[in-house]
């Protein structure tokens, strides 16, 4: 199996990434982009076919290293 | 007073501490490498800055998860002192030693200057030997020293006095300018800025002395 998981900043956390990617876009002349918000992209294969376990494993390890909970959040996407 | 500084691959300020607890001790700490899953018996770990890892995933994470991060917690949790330097810090919030994470600075740029500190707390065998509200220098070099914590966690840290050095003009667009702040246990200090980098007069400045000379005054 294929997961894919998005690792992304929490609401409310500050990201001056984000920030100054927006004002790049702005500044390249995309003036209709307002806030923007930047994460991860982490794909992962994963051997077996339960897909229930695949999921919950998926976020044990998501809880323990992909993510830091203080100020991520993540989504999981199995294919 | 017995030290040990842990090393990983990519610490790049652990013969900095070494150095300086050297100096200031009068004999060399024991230099642990990652992989040791046993510490030897000491009253300070130095958990020492640089780029662990490169940095991979987030600054502190892969660190937080080696082998000899197990036993420093165990060395925390029996009340050992431990203190984490710039990397150190994050390290210790990545392995929930400390609350709150490290950020990506405000200015997105990596800060490498002498910033002046206020010491806020001097209830801890890192600051005793401080007056309270002084001002101090130390040298900062991160590009992810920005302190956050939700806001209940903040109020917390500061009702509780643990909130130890105070950024006098913030660098880094941490939360309350805060620069380093202690564990409930007041036996777990993180900073970001380096005072090991400070106890030598030909070398920038002697402001940092008075922290080691605090733990060799509480722990000896």
């Amino acid at each position: 199996m294929k997961a894919r998981v998005f690792v992304t900043l929490k609401n409310g956390v500050l990201d001056p990434q984000g920030k100054a990617i927006g004002h790049a876009l702005n500044g390249l002349g995309f003036p209709q982009v307002g806030e923007v918000r930047q994460g991860k992209l982490i794909e992962l294969e994963i051997a077996g076919s339960d897909a229930d376990k695949a999921r919950a494993d998926i976020k044990a390890m998501c809880e323990k290293l992909l993510a830091n909970t203080v100020i991520e959040k993540y989504e999981i996407e199995l294919k | 007073m017995k030290a040990a500084v842990i090393v990983f691959p990519a610490s790049n300020c652990d013969r900095d501490a070494k150095v300086a607890l050297t100096e200031m001790t009068g004999k060399a700490p024991a230099m642990v490498w990652h992989q040791d899953s046993d510490l030897p018996d000491v009253d300070l770990v130095v958990i020492p800055g640089g780029f662990s890892y490169g940095d991979y995933l987030r600054c502190g994470a892969m660190a937080s998860q080696s082998p000899v991060m197990r036993a420093v917690k165990a060395h925390a949790e029996k009340g050992g002192a431990v203190l984490g330097i710039c990397n150190g810090f994050q390290v210790l919030t990545e392995s929930h030693l400390l609350p709150g994470a490290l950020m990506r600075n405000a200015g997105l740029k990596f800060v490498c200057k002498p910033v002046t500190l206020k010491v806020e707390e001097t209830q801890s065998a890192f600051t005793c030997g401080y007056n309270n509200g002084q001002s101090v220098v130390f040298p900062v070099a991160h590009g992810e020293g920005n302190y956050y914590a939700d806001d209940a966690t903040l109020d917390r840290l500061e009702g509780e006095g643990r909130v130890v050095f105070r950024y006098a003009a913030n660098p880094n667009g941490s939360a309350r300018d805060i620069a380093g702040i202690l564990s409930e246990k007041r036996n777990v200090l993180g900073m970001m800025p380096h005072p090991e980098r400070v106890v030598d007069g030909a070398t920038g400045g002697t402001d940092g002395r008075a922290l080691f000379k605090s733990l060799i005054e509480t722990l000896s």
